[in-house]
Order: structure tokens, then sequence, then C-alpha cells
């Protein structure tokens, strides 16, 4: 049998290498994966990893589209990471981005085709509202009733879907389309389309707003008392109640503040790259995202780069899809042993093992 | 006594040990001989706490030999130990909070035994050693008190010949230290050794046949502590003269700054006290000394007092205002000041680093500059002049709490309060734990700011420092308190009774 036992110092050069350690051997593991899926390795390695930035062919529209897609990465992973922080565990964010879709485009939809400067802003505000409010069933819950936040957070994510799906086929369909599932498209809309900032690249608000968030979360992790609230709190409730503050209000603030933000990345995408809502919008941003959040080490600037490699991992992707013709769940497995190589090197930069013998 | 005959029970030679840089036993050679009660004596950081962590098999020496009963000794690991006979108590605990007493002592075991069976012989020892343990509570209600019985039980059940116990006296009251040094005589009298770490000079020289000195991680000497006074010995473990703190001068009587009343409080685990009658104040320039044996009921006061438990069946009334339904932060913006018993995880984190434990307790938002951006400047300047002050030995503001031994991290946590000059400052168990240079300091620091008008409640289960620097002193009996009386006035027997609960 095999022991845990913790070692006494922690090498912090070794827990730096962890996400970059991860990422190799998530390269070579994939490379095996791939071999037997009948694809040249390094052919695939490469198309994930090299060509979405450096290949002539592919990259004025990848690198445009690596942030596109890292922009609700990156957004939810920060809100996730606040909580992770004060231990407290939404892994519901997809629910909360799907939310957060669905009230904006609501919204928006209901004043079709009413043309107004504010429709905009306010569309965005009810997203987070709908990702904010989405949210707070698990907190309150857990403050009100002690409910464990990570078993209703995502059962919620398929209650939100099943709402996903009612809306695609009910209440928002577009009656233009011919019986077709889906809404409108908002890009269609001038008032609600979430339109490219930079001609041509796709690139839109939300990309710029992640960037702000990057750095507001890191002035609020680092420079805020809040954020040294939510530090104090996670590392010891105790030592929090004593310094006076009332945990259930900042596992409240956790947990809403996750949600908004995954609210405000759902409503950018359905405004934006997405266009519509409709059956299939969710792609598992809001799961991915919690990869990205422990990948960047719960730091904001962690954060930001473990979005853009995740992104990579997309965007390469999807040159793998119809290049080499691999199966898109090979990506998902891909990005799955991301997390758990990490995982794993953690355990072993925390805990060293000893082999027991029998008894 | 009867041991002319030398015969030693354990040795060990030559022993060093570094971590990084530093020496932290420098050749280090004891002798334990059968049947005594060996003293080890040092200040924090002196090599003690090494040198027993490599006995009890612990950690490895870097060079060095030991014997145990004239065998070569040398155990890779606690099991290895036990499995030879050395036992030992430490002074953290390391118990499983979520278990209860008795599943801890169980699953401490190297050797399958029947529950029956194990229960009947817990039973017998904690009977004849006046170990008192509810072995069916979970540890996580039990106080440190009543924790280190449950530790102390555990080491004995396994037999050990040589038994190694880590200031076991720190949360006994002076009932308890005599039951458990009873225990201990009787212990050594049937034939086993017992190493023994306390910085109480007094009950070394109660209890220990020989002492053996360690300052700097390197032996001093060896002393016979009964030819000895406690000062002498004292001032041999620091290397330099000892002073004792005189209580504060005077209280200023027509000032009263904090009156407490309290007709009944429930706890909230079953295995709470319930604080009853309590009716208590504290004037200016006084210290209220609060005794009473761990366990009851001073961690309930405590948080009462704090505010981290509000109840509306308490009434506080801080100078003119009252205060029972503001929480910890309110309280401190108006004077208060609270430094609990528990260091790390409760008055400080030992996951942040010392800038970090000084943001816990921020009255007057002082760390803070305009929207609740922290003034990281005021901080480092605060921090350090804690670290300064109190003389609190680590590497630097940036050093995790968790690397601060417990006498300086303590230094700390007092330096901290203090420095935010508390109109009131409530105080418990302040030198726990702590080496006597240290707890004089601690002490004189409390003193010091009395006299400049704060106002004190220190509880603590050390009868000797209450009665050193209190002006009026009270006990805890199963939540109850007696009526303050000037400590002046108290004779020792008087104290026996009120903490026996016979007043009642």
């Amino acid at each position: 049998m095999f022991k845990l036992i913790p070692r006494e110092n922690v090498s912090p050069v070794l827990s730096l290498l962890g996400p970059l350690f991860s990422v190799g051997l998530t390269m070579i593991v994939g490379g095996i994966l791939f071999y037997f899926l009948g694809v040249d390795p390094f052919a695939a390695i490469k198309m994930i990893f090299w060509d979405p930035l450096m290949s002539e062919t592919f990259s004025t529209y990848s690198i445009p589209q690596i942030f596109i897609k890292g922009a609700p990465l990156i957004l939810i992973a920060l809100g996730l990471s606040v909580g992770f922080k004060a231990n407290v565990w939404n892994i519901g964010a997809e629910g909360q981005y799907i939310m957060g879709a669905i009230f904006g485009a609501s919204f928006a939809l209901s004043l079709y085709p009413l043309e107004s400067i504010v429709i905009f802003p306010a569309m965005i505000l009810i997203g987070v509202i709908g990702g904010c409010l989405w949210s707070m069933i698990p907190a309150f819950l857990k403050v009100k009733f002690q409910v464990n936040e990570i078993l209703v957070s995502l059962m919620l994510v398929y209650v939100a879907e099943q709402i996903l799906a009612l809306a695609s086929l009910g209440f928002l369909r577009n009656p233009d389309g011919a019986g077709f599932p889906g809404s409108r498209n908002l890009n269609q809309y001038t008032s609600a389309s979430n339109a490219e900032i930079i001609a041509g690249t796709g690139i839109h608000l939300g990309v710029l707003l992640s960037l702000l968030m990057v750095i507001f979360f890191y002035v609020l992790l680092f420079r805020h008392s809040l954020g040294f609230k939510i530090k104090l709190l996670g590392n010891s409730p105790k030592a929090s109640g004593f310094s006076g503050d009332n945990p259930n209000k900042l596992i409240f603030l956790c947990l809403t503040l996750s949600g908004s933000l995954a609210g405000l990345a759902g409503i950018m995408e359905v405004a934006g790259p997405a266009g519509q809502i409709n059956i299939d919008f969710n792609v598992g941003y809001g799961f991915t995202a919690i990869i990205v959040a422990f990948l960047g080490r719960l730091n904001p600037i962690g954060i930001f780069f473990a979005g853009i490699v995740m992104a990579l991992t997309y965007v390469g992707g999807e040159l793998t899809q119809f290049m080499l013709n691999l199966p898109a769940a090979a990506i998902q497995v891909f990005q799955g042993m991301l997390l758990f190589f990490l995982l794993s090197f953690d355990l072993f930069v925390h805990y060293k093992i000893k082999l027991k013998g029998n008894k | 006594m009867n041991n002319k005959i030398e015969n030693t029970l354990f040795q060990c030679r030559a022993i060093n040990k570094e971590f990084g840089n530093v020496r932290a036993n420098n050749d280090i050679s004891i002798n334990v001989r059968s049947s005594q009660i060996h003293a080890l004596l040092g200040e924090n950081g002196a090599g003690k706490s090494t040198l027993v962590k490599i006995i009890y098999g612990l950690l490895q020496p870097d060079s060095g030999s030991m014997t145990f009963l004239n065998e070569e000794y040398s155990p890779k690991s606690p099991k290895d130990a036990r499995a030879l006979g050395v036992g030992m108590v430490f002074q953290h605990f390391s118990l499983f909070e979520p278990l209860t007493a008795f599943e801890n002592i169980l699953v401490g075991l190297d050797k399958e035994l029947g529950e029956k069976e194990l229960h009947a012989s817990v039973i017998m020892l904690s009977e004849s050693y006046g170990l008192e343990v509810n072995l069916s509570s979970f540890i996580g209600d039990l106080s440190a008190g009543e924790r280190q019985r449950v530790e102390i039980i555990r080491a004995l059940i396994q037999k050990p010949k040589l038994l190694i116990m880590d200031e076991p006296t720190s949360v006994l009251t002076p009932f308890e230290c005599e039951s458990l040094f009873k225990t201990l005589k009787k212990l050594a009298s049937e034939g086993t050794s017992i190493l023994y770490i306390s910085h109480k000079l007094k009950e070394i020289a109660d209890l220990c046949d020989t002492a053996s000195v360690l300052r700097k991680g390197a032996i001093v000497g060896e002393y016979d502590p009964k030819k000895m006074t406690p000062r002498e010995l004292g001032e041999i473990m620091v290397g330099q003269s000892l002073f004792e703190p005189k209580r504060p001068v005077a209280a200023n009587k027509s000032n009263k700054v904090l009156s407490v009343k309290i007709n009944e409080v429930k706890p909230d685990t079953q295995f709470g006290v319930t604080l009853k009658n309590i009716d208590l104040a504290v004037y200016q320039s006084e210290i209220l000394g609060i005794g009473g044996v761990a366990g009851n009921g001073q961690e309930e006061l405590m948080q009462v007092l704090t505010g981290e438990k509000k109840d509306r069946n308490v009434s506080i009334k801080y100078m003119d205002n009252d205060i029972e339904m503001l929480n910890p932060r309110e309280r401190r913006e108006i004077g208060l000041a609270f430094a609990p018993e528990e260091r790390l995880g409760h008055a400080a984190v030992g996951n942040l680093n010392l800038l970090e434990n000084s943001l816990i307790t921020d009255p007057k938002k002082r760390f803070q500059m305009k929207m609740g951006f922290i003034d990281f400047s005021e901080l480092n300047e605060y921090t350090n002049e804690i670290i300064e002050k109190f003389n609190v030995k680590t590497t630097g503001v940036s050093a995790l709490a968790s690397s601060l031994s417990g006498g300086n991290l303590q230094k700390f946590v007092v330096g901290r309060e203090i420095g935010q000059k508390p109109s009131l400052f409530i105080v418990n168990q302040p030198t726990w734990g702590v080496d006597a240079l240290s707890a004089a300091n601690i002490r004189q620091a409390i003193v010091d700011i009395a006299n400049t008008g704060a106002a004190i409640i220190l509880i603590s289960q050390d009868l000797d420092e209450i009665l050193e620097i209190s002006n009026k002193v009270a006990f805890l009996t199963n939540g109850n308190l007696s009526i303050p009386t000037n400590t002046m006035d108290i004779k020792t027997d008087e104290i026996g009774a009120i903490m026996g609960g016979i007043s009642d």
C-alpha cells in the first residue's frame, strides 16, 4: 500500500513549475492518445500549440480567435478564483453563463426592432444580473441552511440547460426562422449587437473587459482589504470571525461575484461570437474555466496566461478537427488531462509517497 | 535518593542537527537514568524540540549516536520509537478534531486491541492518574487542557519506558499539575524515566531529579534543580539576569471601563460550558485576573467579550455604551483589543505572513486608505515596529506566521494588540508555552499599558501569573465566576476552595 506523507518544506519553485509541467505532460500523453487515434502525434501537437500562433496560413485568423475564446474563460475563471480562495466552490458557472445569456438576450429581443443607444448597456447589465441571480440560489441555500454549494450550483447547470432548450424552442424562437430552433441573431440587431471593436478580427468588447478585469481582480486581491478578507476566510474561518467579518456575507459575495462574471461572459458571447440563443449555445466554458482558475494558480495574472493556453487548445483543437479529422472529444480529453496532471503534480509537491509493506 | 547506582536508560552522544545555516543541535550529549525525571530546560529556539524529535524518531540527526537500554538506538520513525518503548506527549496536540477522545486513543495505537479492553484500560489510567476526560466528546469541542489529557492517556496506554513530555503543565491548574506530578512520580517510581520539557522553573524544582540546560543549541550544563532556586536556574537558561514584573501601581477606582453581567449563556456545542451568574467590572489602570481550570468557560467568556458570540442575555457596558450587540471590529473601533488563547488559527493565521496577520485586527482602518485600499507602507511600518519592540525573532515581515516559534508568535500577537493603544485589553492565556524571558516581557508589556491607564482582563490558567500581576482576581468554575477579590487579600487555600467549586 501507499501512504502519503506531507512534506515539511514545500518548494516554491516546484510549485510554480506545476502549470508548465502539466502542459508538457499533457502534450506527451495527449500525443500518445493521438497516435492511437491514427494521427501523427507530432503534427497534431504542433497544430494545437504552434500553428495557431505561428503558421502563416492560420495565424491571422487564429490569434484573434485565441483572445475571443480566452475572454469568457478568463472572465469566468477570475470570478471563480475569488470564491476558491475563500473555500467557496461554485462549480456551476456554466449555468450562470447560460442564464446571463438568456436574461440579456430576452431583454434585447423583447424590444426588437426598437433601436436605442441604451439597449446595449442595459442588456449587458441584465445579463450580469441573470448570472448573479442564478448564483444567488446556491448562495442563499448555503448561507441560510448550510446546503453544499458544490451540489446545488452543479445541479443548476442542468436546470439552466433545460431553460436554454425551452428558450430556443419556445419563448425566444425566431418568428421569422422557418420553425428552426434558436432566437433571432443579435448581430443583425444593431442596438444589441456586441460588434467587433477591431475590424475584421472579431475581437469584441468582452475581450477588452476580460483584460480590464484581470487588472481589477489583481488590485482587488492584492491591494484591497476585501481581497484580504476573502483570503482570511479561506485560510481560517475562526480568524475571520475574530477579525469581525461576517463569513456569510463573504460567502454570499464570492458566489454572486462569480455568478455575475459568468453572466457577463454569457451575454458577451450571445450578443457577439455566438449571435443567438440556441440549444447548443453553451460549449463548456463554465467548466473549462475551473481548469483555467487552477492552472493560473488562482492568481489573476496566472489566470490570464492559463486562459490563453486553454483557448489555444480550443483553437488548435478546431484546426486538428478539420485538418486531421481528430474527434472533438479528443480535445476535451486533452483539456481534462491538463487539470489532472496539474492536480497530481501538486499532490507530489505537497506530499511524498511512502511504500508500506504488508502487515 | 536511592539512585546512587547510575544505571543509564537513555544516552545520546554528540548529536548534531542543522537546518540550512541554523545549527539547532550542537554536540548535544545527555544521560537519562532509570526511574528519573530529567528536565530539559531552555528558551524557545534553544533546540529542545529538535532534540526530542530526534529521540522520538521524527528527525534524523546529522551525526551522533544514541543508546537506549544499553543498545544502539536509531529510530527511523515515531513508530520505531514507540515499539522500543519511547513515548511522547506533544505541546501542539496531534489529535483528530472530528473524532471523539476515545477514537483518538484507539487510532493512535500501533497494536490491535479490543475496544472493550482498551476502554477499560483507558478508564483505569484516567482514574488512577486523575486524567479526567469525557471519552465520547469530540476533540473539536474540548478545551486545550482536556485535549492534553487525551494526549497523555494516549502516550501512557503504550506503557513507555521513556516518556517525553513537552510542556505538559502549560494548560493545567495547580490541582491538575499536582495530580500530574503524582502521576509522573508514580510512573518514575515504577521504573519509567521521564524527559520533561518545561519553562516553569518552580515545577522543575518540585518534580525533577536532574536538569539539562540548553542554550542556543548547545548544552550549558547539568544541574540538580533541588539545590538551586528557580531564579538561578532561569538565569542559567537565558544567560542573563531575569526581572519580575510588578502589578500596576494603583487602579483609578472612579473610572469604570467595563462591566459585564451575564445571567445565562448557553454554549454553541453540546460539550461547551454554560456561563452563569457572571458579574464583573474592571477599572482604569487595573488588571482583573480570571483564573480557573481549563474548560470551565474561559473560551466561552472570551467569545462573549470579543463579540464573536453575541447574545441578548448579556449586558456589556463599555464606558457608557452598551456594546453587547457589536461585532469584534466595532468593539475594536471604540478602543477594545483582544488576544485569544489559540494563536494559530484564531489570533493569527499560519499561512499568512506577518503583514497580513497585522491586518487581521485593524481598528479605525489604520492600514486602509480611501475606498478600502490597503496602505502597505503604514502596515509595513507598524509590523516592523511590533517585531522590534517585542523582540519577535523572525526573518522579517514577509515571514509566514507558521514559521515563528510559539513564544515569538505570542509576542507578535500581544504586540499587535498593545500597539493599537487600547483602553481595554482582554487577553486569554498570554504566556502559554512561552519561554521565561518572553513571558516576563509579555507580562511587563501588559502591566505597562495598565500603568498608562488601560484596563486589563487577564484570563489565565497560570495561577502564578495571575497572582503576580493582577490587582483583583476571580475564578471560573463550571461557567460561574466568583466575586472578584483584591489579590493582596486572598490566601492560597481559599483559591483552592473557590476553584474546586466548594464555595458554592
